[in-house]
């Protein structure tokens, strides 16, 4: 007797996520990201709607790997090229992919002000503690001690400051509705950020204002470490100094319902 | 429809919400600033978008995204907000998107001072952002060409996929006169235009606009592709206004406000026979070039004032060649010149003697010694 064989997807490409080989380095989570990113976009049945900004930086090119509409902002500028869109189509799913780099450091006064206009849209920020794209130098996010190739000897807070905690200082905004950090070093984390995603994403869709989620990231290349390797850094020092977690959920997001 | 009488920032912000202006983003400085605050009432009230930005340097990225989506934008600006803005200036040249931007420029360099004065011409005109690109420079010497050139500019962006400036000054921005505005234009749906980022609907492949073109080959074709561009808007869209040109013996050139006062001084000097005309650009990019080129092969000499150290002085020099003996003046800084003095600069060189050798603005800062001290 023929028994039923019962099939379940486990894996499959998703639709907004075009069938090409990146340019990312063995081991960058940009990948992870852009897949996670597509998932949520195929989840909610975005792809004809969304338009995305690119921002300057190792995921420059993030167009050539999305099925959708994007735009390449200026380094920093892309939470001002996003209002400019959103604001001419305000019924499209307009969301910014962006480094540490370019958002917490040349590009902080424009996602300081979007977030507090509470301007509906949706920011990815990759904190991956360098600029990645130039060659790994000190980025506002470098954690003190850290060696890059513009803190040779190690970020020293005394000639070079501290690190910027990005979702702190903007959860501190009322125009913020949606701020959260998570991590992106074993399934469990990124399955925890593909839902902060989902809830970001939710949130524009829902006209309940800024939303952003904040991904620690590994950068094997330029902090010289194996993809592996990288993960256990990311788990041993980025998270304590960067704790994961809900920094900003306005009630009406935390009513939402998904 | 009636003529009103309206101050010259806001006849412009009128205008451009006229001419269907969808969205419109800025930052306050004087004096442009009744720009801003005019259409901070306007826009909400027709439903459109308006954003005072964290910065110029925000408003011109907010611009360069509405842009991407082919709605009618603009923005507006004095010099040192015009300067903050160059990033954009250039991604948007380089992206090839239409966009129409205000520059009411005050006296410069630095923070200056909040009077007239044209000391932006270079920057418009040769560049200011990084990277060859070209600009349309429209440049208006009274509240009613203000509202036309505005009208204008969005119909030339559009029609070049190119960045156009009016440029204007604290005195034309600030002056009331009457005016007569345009029939008001519907506000276009979503645009169908075959570059614009829209977003699929599902209707056709996804787009990508941009500034980057990593292959140095697709750069160069880029540039030339702008260049080209250039020499089709050189050849259609050469705008000037000609007074008592065809029997003059002496040429004025000055634009904007320069012009203006040119005016009143050469209708003076005909008042006591003096034969003398003035051409007044309206296009500065771009420049009469062939206009300037015949009334160097015809008259006995030409006279550019400015508001400036002469900036236009030297794009006129390249086109007379030494056809005949040029002569300048100028006040600058934030001060205006009076008719008086072009007049008595109309005298001058009536008087003569001209000569092509004499560098006419070292000798124009000779004599200012004189007026300055
Ligand atoms: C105005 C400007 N300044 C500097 C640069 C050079 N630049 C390109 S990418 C980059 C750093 C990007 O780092 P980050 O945002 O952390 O992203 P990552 O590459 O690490 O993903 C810099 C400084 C630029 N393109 N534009």
């Amino acid at each position: 007797m023929d028994l039923p064989i019962q099939e379940q997807v486990v894996y499959e490409h998703p639709v907004a996520l075009l069938d090409v080989s990146t340019h990312y380095c063995p081991g960058c989570t940009h990948g992870v990201a852009h897949r996670l990113v597509a998932e949520v976009i195929d989840e909610m049945n975005l792809q004809s709607k969304t338009i995305g900004v690119a921002s300057v930086g190792c995921s420059g090119f993030i167009y050539n790997y999305f099925d959708v509409d994007f735009v390449v902002a200026a380094h920093g500028r892309a939470p001002a090229m996003a209002t400019g869109i959103k604001r001419c189509l305000p019924d499209r799913f307009v969301f910014t992919y962006q480094g540490d780099g370019d958002l917490a450091s040349i590009g902080m006064a424009e996602i300081v002000h979007a977030a507090t206009r509470g301007e509906n849209i949706s920011v990815i920020f990759m904190n991956n503690a360098n600029y990645g794209m130039t060659g790994g130098q000190m980025a506002p996010t470098t954690l003190p001690g850290q060696k890059t190739t513009s803190s040779q000897t190690g970020r020293d807070v005394e000639q070079q400051g501290f690190p910027i905690r990005v979702s702190e200082m903007l959860a501190k905004l009322d125009g913020a509705s949606y701020v959260v950090r998570r991590s992106l070093h074993d399934p469990k984390n990124i399955r925890q950020a593909k839902k902060a995603i989902r809830i970001a994403f939710e949130t524009q869709l829902r006209g309940l204002g800024f939303s952003m989620v904040e991904l620690l990231s590994v950068c094997p290349t330029n902090w010289n470490l194996t993809p592996v390797d990288s993960m256990k850094w990311l788990e041993d020092h980025m998270v304590p100094y960067y704790p994961l977690g809900d920094y900003k959920v306005h009630p009406a997001v935390a009513e939402m319902r998904i | 429809m009636a003529r009103q009488l309206m101050k010259g920032n806001e006849a412009v912000a009128e205008a451009a919400v006229r001419a269907g202006l969808h969205a419109y983003f800025g930052y306050p400085i004087t004096p442009q600033t009744e720009l801003l605050e005019y259409l901070s009432r306007r826009m909400p009230e027709l439903g459109r978008a308006f954003v005072q930005a964290e910065s110029e340097v925000a408003a011109i990225n907010m611009v360069y995204g509405a842009a991407c989506t082919g709605s009618r934008v603009m923005t507006s600006s004095s010099s040192p907000g015009f300067s903050l803005m160059m990033e954009g200036v250039s991604y948007m040249a380089a992206t090839e998107i239409p966009v129409v931007m205000i520059n009411v420029m005050r006296g410069g360099p630095g923070l200056g001072n909040i009077s007239p004065s044209q000391a932006d011409y270079n920057q418009s005109v040769h560049g200011g952002g990084h990277g060859d690109y070209r600009q349309i420079v429209l440049t208006p010497g009274s509240v009613q060409e203000s509202v036309d050139l505005t009208v204008l500019a969005f119909d030339l962006a559009e029609k070049y996929r190119i960045n156009t400036v009016i440029l204007s000054d604290g005195s034309i921005g600030q002056m009331m006169e009457p005016c007569e505005l345009p029939e008001m234009q519907p506000l276009r749906g979503v645009s169908t235009e075959p570059w614009a980022i829209t977003a699929t609907m599902g209707q056709r492949e996804h787009r990508m606009l941009s500034s980057i073109y990593l292959k140095v080959s697709d750069e160069e074709k880029t540039n030339i592709r702008i260049l080209n561009r250039w020499r089709q808007i050189e050849a259609n869209e050469v705008r000037f206004k000609e007074y008592y040109l065809d029997d003059a013996d002496f040429a004025i050139i000055g634009f904007g406000s320069a012009g203006r006062v040119a005016l009143t001084a050469v209708r003076q000097a005909r008042a006591e026979g003096i034969k003398v005309g003035l051409l007044r650009p309206i296009t500065v990019a771009p420049f009469p070039v062939q206009q300037v080129a015949e009334l160097s092969k015809r008259v006995q000499g030409i006279l550019v004032t400015e508001m400036n150290g002469g900036q236009m002085l030297d794009d006129v020099l390249r086109i007379v060649k030494g056809n005949c003996p040029v002569e300048f003046f100028a006040r600058l800084g934030g001060v205006v010149p009076f008719p008086d003095e072009i007049l008595s600069e109309i005298h001058r060189i009536a008087k003569g003697p001209l000569s092509v050798d004499v560098d006419p603005r070292s000798a124009w800062l000779d004599r200012m010694a004189a007026i300055v001290n």
